[in-house]
């Protein structure tokens, strides 16, 4: 039963690493650029989440409508003061020019939060847990447990936050799916990530369609902050960076500009790490996490569904 | 003179002058244990940030694990250091030789070995495989244990290792509570090293192996199809830079009574990262002056405003980021067109103008 729940537990946090993945191959495959500072909008959405629901006068579905709302905005604009004019610059000043982004946004959160990690409201607060199971009794949904007075202990417990996770990234992932392949928007985006040239050639708006990915790509961001700050309840400047590096890993992982790639190397990753921490080393799953990578990019650098592309002088 | 040996020539011959000034006063005795303390500290760092502009400037890639292979340099140094001070009998300059060659060796290996698989990635994926390593090592080194005692070594991971006879116990790595390596590292020492590793770089940069590295950084296509071996001098590259910055390690580790693995983190490689930038890709003198300047202003400003120290990397992100769009954004570089043209019109006017009188 303890590796269902590890294995429940790593998808939960798979999807989450999905969605943040999500963001950094949309952006990939039609920016061509790594957006370092992704990880530190996650930590943006955390803070607006963390500020918003700590204020009485803001309900709850309103709070998360202000963090997706900063999230994309920031997102948006950050492309457009340090990204765009970059778009043909080499790639070591894009690289560079993000790392800065994700330095600021991490050194202003230092300054105005300071660096002491604060305690984040769970948005599933109070909730009974999603599933428990007893033994002999089978299994109980969105209840307390029935059996406390017997001194019964369920042999498997599935938290809200653990199903939340997963069912909003699910929501979320089929909803994108269907916005990139039945939207006219979504085939822009499709057209710019395959040839941006000749996107621009018939008549699609490249830079408008570039700040739209930036601007779902964050809103990603802010869903998963609420989500992974209410499954790992704290927020700190830093918390942004991990869970960002290792989406990316995981964006690699599935084969970075590929959308299902994402969701896939998201849930893989997850997963790994969730029982990496179990049963190897708690201290060392992080370690594990980047020696995926390393693997992964000498047997096959395109990921598990990447498209292999020749360079053309 | 060539341009190259000149340029050099300064670098070199202003970074001697400099520290003889400073040997000077400090044989005086006229520097306090602050500034003698920052010129350690300093000369470690422009170690560190010269040869991660081998990589950044030269090769042309971003290495985000700089601070990974200090902390090879650092541990794997403090281990023969340790070891060698408690057999006794050895003097202290062969002992910490030995230990900075070993630093060194440590980390260039650990070079040629990542660097195989990451030499065939460019851009993104090897700034994110880098940083990755950075953190292996990180957790690598927070976890290993090495005991040593009558009976021998006793090595143990995530756990420390059991049975030691505790009459002669010595803890040479202690996992997350870190190492504490003889302080050996002094100015001197420190002077003689930036020297040395200075000079490797120069002769390296300019030699035809650099000289390969900056073509395949300028067009990697067009240096392939005259015949460079890309991969091969990217790794030599790649390697010689994780070797000089083991050394910074290793004298890093022993100028502090104790350091932690957790030192040696992804905030340390950014901030050798941004030195490089700001002090100028490729160019090692402007690494030296950056260091310099950004490592000794805020700890002298710490006295009398705190408020600009906490704020400093902020300010650095900014500059940062403005650096490179002033470099490379059309915007920018329209504007800088403007100004030079404007300069020249009034150049060029002054000097009819001034023909006309005459």
């Amino acid at each position: 039963m303890s590796f269902i729940s590890n294995l429940l537990n790593g998808i939960s946090l798979g999807s989450i690493y999905a969605l943040i993945a999500l963001g950094y191959t949309m952006v990939y495959g039609i920016a061509k650029m790594l957006n370092f500072a992704h990880g530190d909008i996650i930590m943006v959405g955390g803070y607006a989440a963390f500020i918003t629901m700590a204020a009485t006068w803001c309900p709850l579905w309103l709070a998360m409508l202000i963090t997706v709302a900063v999230c994309t905005v920031l997102g948006v604009v950050i492309e457009k003061v340090a990204y765009r004019p970059l778009r043909s610059a080499p790639p070591l000043a894009v690289l560079i020019t993000a790392i800065g982004v994700s330095y600021l946004l991490q050194n202003i959160a230092l300054l105005t939060q300071s660096a002491n990690p604060r305690t984040f409201t769970s948005i599933a607060a109070g909730a009974p847990p999603f599933l428990q199971v007893f033994e002999g009794k089978g299994a109980v949904f969105f209840a307390d447990n029935p059996y406390a007075d017997e001194g019964l202990k369920p042999i498997l417990t599935i938290s809200m936050e653990t199903f939340l996770a997963i069912a909003v990234s699910v929501i979320i992932m089929v909803a994108l799916i269907l916005f990139i392949n039945k939207t006219k928007a979504g085939k822009a985006m499709l057209a710019c990530s395959e040839d941006r040239g000749a996107a621009q050639l018939m008549g699609i708006n490249v830079n408008g369609t570039i700040s739209l990915t930036f601007a779902i790509g964050s809103a990603l961001a802010a869903v998963a902050a609420v989500l992974m700050c209410s499954a790992y309840p704290q927020i700190s400047p830093y918390t942004g960076s991990m869970p960002g590096i290792k989406a990316f890993v995981a964006a690699v992982f599935g084969g970075i500009g590929s959308i299902p790639g994402a969701m896939i190397g998201g849930v893989l990753l997850g997963v790994i790490e969730i029982l990496a921490k179990f049963y190897i080393s708690s201290q060392l799953s992080d370690a594990i996490v980047f020696l995926v990578l390393i693997v992964v990019l000498i047997v096959r650098p395109t990921g598990i569904m990447g498209k292999k592309i020749n360079e053309k002088v | 003179m060539r341009k190259v040996t000149k340029n050099n020539l300064i670098t070199f011959g202003g970074t001697t002058a400099l520290l003889a000034v400073l040997g000077v006063l400090m044989a005086m005795g006229k520097l306090n244990n602050m500034v003698s303390g920052l010129t350690v500290t300093i000369g470690i760092y422009i170690i560190a940030s010269t040869s991660l502009n081998l990589t950044v400037g030269v090769l042309g890639e971003l290495s985000l694990g700089h601070a990974g292979f200090m902390c090879i340099g650092a541990f794997s140094s403090a281990t023969v250091s340790q070891m060698l001070m408690n057999v006794g009998g050895v003097p202290q300059w062969l002992v910490f030789t030995l230990a900075i060659l070993f630093g060194a060796v440590c980390a260039a290996i650990m070079g040629v070995l990542i660097g195989i698989p990451v030499m065939r990635l460019r851009g993104d994926y090897l700034a994110i495989v880098t940083l990755g390593f950075g953190e292996i090592m990180k957790s690598l080194f927070n976890n290993i244990y090495l005991t040593q005692d009558v009976n021998g070594l006793h090595f143990g991971f995530t756990n420390p290792p059991q049975n030691i006879d505790a009459a002669t116990k010595v803890e040479i790595l202690r996992g997350p509570m870190g190492t504490s390596a003889p302080g050996l590292t002094n100015f001197w020492v420190v002077a003689a090293v930036l020297l040395v590793c200075l000079l490797i770089l120069m002769m390296f940069i300019d030699s035809k192996s650099g000289r390969a590295c900056m073509a395949v950084r300028d067009n990697y296509i067009a240096a392939q199809s005259v015949g460079i071996n890309v991969t091969k001098f990217r790794l030599m590259a790649f390697t010689l830079s994780a070797a000089i910055a083991g050394v910074a390690g290793a004298l890093y580790m022993h100028s502090l009574s104790n350091m932690l693995p957790k030192k040696f983190d992804y905030n340390l490689s950014i901030l050798i990262l941004v030195y490089v930038v700001l002090g100028g890709l490729g160019s090692l003198r402007g690494s030296i002056i950056a260091t310099i300047i950004l490592y000794a202003l805020p700890e002298l400003l710490r006295n009398i405003n705190q408020e600009i120290v906490n704020a400093r990397m902020l300010i650095y992100a900014i500059i940062l980021i403005f650096l490179m769009l002033w470099k490379n954004a059309p915007f920018f570089i329209n504007l800088r067109e403007k100004i030079k043209a404007k300069f020249k019109k009034d150049k060029a006017t002054d000097v009819t103008s001034g023909g006309a009188e005459a």
